[in-house]
């Protein structure tokens, strides 16, 4: 079980894999996630699904290797298997709840933000199929780590591209882009964004002020996923949400991100030593104070 | 020997073991069980056996022990129990059979639990394990849940000859004994993988990975893949918070998150791949054995621990042992002290509790006084960690993805007490699903009691 019968590279440092995980395919909708661990030490990763086939029992997931157990995936080979796949988790799309004559009318705008352009997909190739096309805005820093650019034309009404170093489409971020796209007239009903916090961030501060409502799906701090340790809880309107079983998609216009960013960044020294002690050694004591 | 006490269980130092995850308790060796076994009274009513929530038949299998049969006394206890080891471990005895024990009225109880937990270890240490049932009835038993009172109810299924698949939403089978309850006090392979396998060698089948309301749901277990009754074990899962200021601060973490990255994920060992915050001074919230975990967990892990607890001592709903334990290693109590505001550094990580201080009131609706806040007794506790142990409310994942499922007002299933049957036909349910946070024991109870009513409603529509 959780065999991995394809891994590409999608850039540089981005992979794409082909999953057995009958179960999870089984019911995965576009906005859910799983959660991945390499083998029998290894850590509970929450990764969103890129895509699934119900009839082969597969998914599709997609990621970046940022730490110690990412870069340990990252080595995984075809044939090769997780020791645990486990899924899907979190609320699907509110959009899948939405009649699909409805969906039809009404004008979609998705902004993807680098590894974030994988749930993107999923949910873009679901509306697609209901014969639904909304425009996405898919930002990256440069051409190059630009991902899955083939797949999305073929779900997507328009495709913008966004670089940071301007390689590709238009140049700048996504806030860039969206701007100049509604400075040209384009008007959109609903806006989802999926990326990383900080892009999220201001795009849905940039939404509000063009009054665009807008869901944001939240990467958060997780370790069981199923609502049972409460380290993914964020704060959305004032209140505590859980983002594995309230969310993981909740309005932008309403999550707390500064707060946000800064729980997800509570582990990082301890996670960093972790990794840096098994590339290095013992090499990394703390005391040089630019991680306190 | 003076009579009216017990014999004495050694332990690990307290200096020694508040630097290690060691098992504390080191449990009787043969000759002080056989010492202990002699001071019961093997009264012809015997109480302790009312006082077992499984109703072990206490007194017989310390008649087995005395004619040093052990093999003999693991056989009575599993007519009644699927995890003896464990429970000798955890159970709260002193409010069970100990409780009960006529030994107690003018000395010290006998040590049942103790005895119970020496005859597991040694029928484990001589190989023995349950055997599966002879001849199978051809019926399908899901049961969602690998921790206590499912593992209770698909022994019972197994050994009336059903064929019974538990489903397990975490990697590894256990629930509660293996992510929340810590190795010093349970020890994972040594106790819970060796009663988990015990259970398997009744011939469950146990998957992991598969979370009920998301990778499959009650109505294709039943419909698709042939399953003729369900019993849900899925447990108390939400943590609950205080809403106080504050509390979404870096640095305050439910005793679940804190407790599950220790246990589960091994966050205790230096070569775990999974983090867990070393914290210099910590404060644990609460007065339950979660809370009394958690806090001796942060004491191994290197933390200068206060445990802040609204109610007295005499309320604390931890076992008494724990407590003990926990006073023994050096983690200090604030009692009738209740945290109003955590409060944060610069940085956004937690910097101290402001607290204020209680006393007890009127009797509140559970019968216990009511704590109120003494005015103007506010103060404050340093720390860099908080982590709240105030119980948890059951899962609501099953109860939204099941039609005809009824819940109370607290989410927890509702059930026919005698049977532990739910408002839905074949789907039957205990455990902290049913109650909230509860005890292993009685989990385990109410497995049982499923068990016999899943195999009365089975026989009933041959």
């Amino acid at each position: 079980m959780f065999k991995i019968l394809k891994k590409e590279k999608l850039s540089a440092n981005i992979y794409r894999m082909v999953v057995e995980a009958p179960r999870v395919a089984a019911h995965a909708m576009p906005g859910q996630f799983l959660i991945v661990r390499t083998d029998a030490e290894g850590e509970r990763i929450p990764l969103t699904i890129c895509d699934d086939d119900k009839e082969k029992g597969t998914v599709t997931i997609v990621f970046q290797p940022v730490g110690g157990e990412t870069a340990r995936m990252a080595l995984l080979k075809e044939g090769d298997s997780f020791a645990d796949v486990v899924g899907p988790l979190g609320n699907p799309s509110e959009l899948v709840h939405v009649p699909v004559e409805e969906l039809r009318k009404m004008k979609l705008l998705f902004i993807a933000g680098g590894v974030g352009t994988a749930p993107v997909y999923h949910q873009l190739k679901w509306l697609h199929a209901q014969g639904v096309d909304a425009d996405c805005i898919q930002g990256a820093r440069s051409r190059d780590i630009l991902i899955l650019e083939k797949e999305m034309q073929e779900v997507t009404g328009h495709l913008y591209f966004a670089t940071d170093d301007g390689s590709y489409g238009i140049h700048g971020n996504v806030c860039v882009a969206l701007q100049q796209l509604y400075d040209e007239g384009k008007r959109y009903d609903h806006c989802v964004v999926i990326g990383p916090m900080i892009m999220m961030k201001f795009a849905c501060q940039l939404t509000k002020k063009l009054g665009i409502p807008t869901t944001a799906s939240m990467n958060t701090l997780m370790v069981d996923g199923t609502g049972m340790c409460g380290a993914c809880r964020l704060l959305v309107g004032g209140e505590v949400k859980f983002a594995c079983v309230d969310g993981p998609e909740f309005d932008g216009w309403k999550i707390d991100f500064d707060q946000a960013m800064q729980r997800a960044r509570m582990y990082k020294t301890e996670e960093g030593r972790l990794y840096l002690e098994e590339k290095e050694g013992e090499t990394h004591h703390g005391g040089c104070g630019l991680c306190q | 020997m003076d009579g009216m006490k017990k014999v004495p269980v050694r332990e690990q130092d307290p200096k020694v073991r508040a630097h290690n995850f060691d098992e504390v308790c080191l449990g009787y060796n043969r000759e002080e069980a056989m010492a202990e076994a002699e001071r019961c009274l093997q009264c012809k009513n015997p109480l302790c056996q009312q006082g077992c929530p499984v109703s072990i038949n206490i007194p017989g299998f310390i008649r087995k022990l005395r004619e040093d049969d052990v093999p003999g006394a693991y056989e009575v206890i599993s007519e009644s129990s699927t995890l003896p080891a464990v429970c000798g471990r955890v159970c709260p005895q002193e409010t069970q059979c100990e409780g009960r024990c006529v030994r107690g009225i003018r000395g010290e109880a006998v040590s049942i639990g103790k005895l119970e937990r020496y005859v597991a270890d040694t029928a484990a240490e001589m190989g023995i394990h349950p055997q599966p049932a002879k001849t199978r009835n051809g019926k399908k038993v899901a049961v969602i849940g690998a921790g206590p009172s499912g593992l209770a109810c698909a022994s019972d299924l197994a050994r009336l000859g059903y064929d019974v698949t538990i489903f397990d939403a975490l990697h590894k089978a256990g629930g509660v004994l293996s992510y929340g309850i810590p190795e010093f006090r349970l020890p994972k392979e040594r106790v819970v993988d060796r009663e988990i396998d015990n259970v398997r060698a009744l011939g469950v089948r146990i998957e992991t990975d598969v979370i009920i309301g998301k990778s499959v749901t009650i109505d294709e277990l039943m419909d698709r893949e042939g399953y003729d009754a369900v019993f849900i074990g899925s447990g108390a899962g939400l943590p609950k918070f205080m809403h106080i200021p504050g509390e979404q601060a870096m640095g305050v973490f439910s005793a679940n998150e804190y407790l599950t990255r220790s246990n589960l994920m091994h966050a205790y060992r230096e070569d775990a791949r999974t983090p867990i915050y070393h914290a210099k001074k910590a404060v644990v919230v609460g007065g339950g054995n979660v809370a009394m975990d958690a806090a001796r967990t942060a004491l191994r892990l290197g933390a200068d621990v206060t445990i802040v607890y609204r109610r007295s001592e005499a309320e604390l709903p931890a076992r008494k042992e724990e407590v003990h334990h926990a006073k023994e290693e050096g983690i200090r109590f604030e009692l009738l002290t209740n945290p109003e505001e955590i409060l944060t550094d610069e940085n956004g990580w937690v910097s101290g509790v402001r607290c204020i201080r209680m006393e007890l009131g009127e009797p509140d609706a559970s019968g216990r006084r009511r704590p109120v806040p003494i005015e103007g007794s506010e103060f404050m506790i340093d720390c860099d960690a908080v982590i709240m142990a105030l119980g948890t409310s059951p899962n609501p994942l099953i109860s939204s993805t099941t039609d005809g499922l009824a819940t109370t007002t607290k989410g927890g299933l509702v059930v026919n007490e005698e049977n532990g049957e739910t408002t839905r036909p074949g789907v039957f349910a205990g455990g902290d699903a049913v109650t909230g946070a509860a005890t292993v024991i009685l989990a385990m109870g109410a497995g049982r009691k499923a068990a016999r009513g899943i195999d009365e409603y089975l026989r009933s529509r041959d």
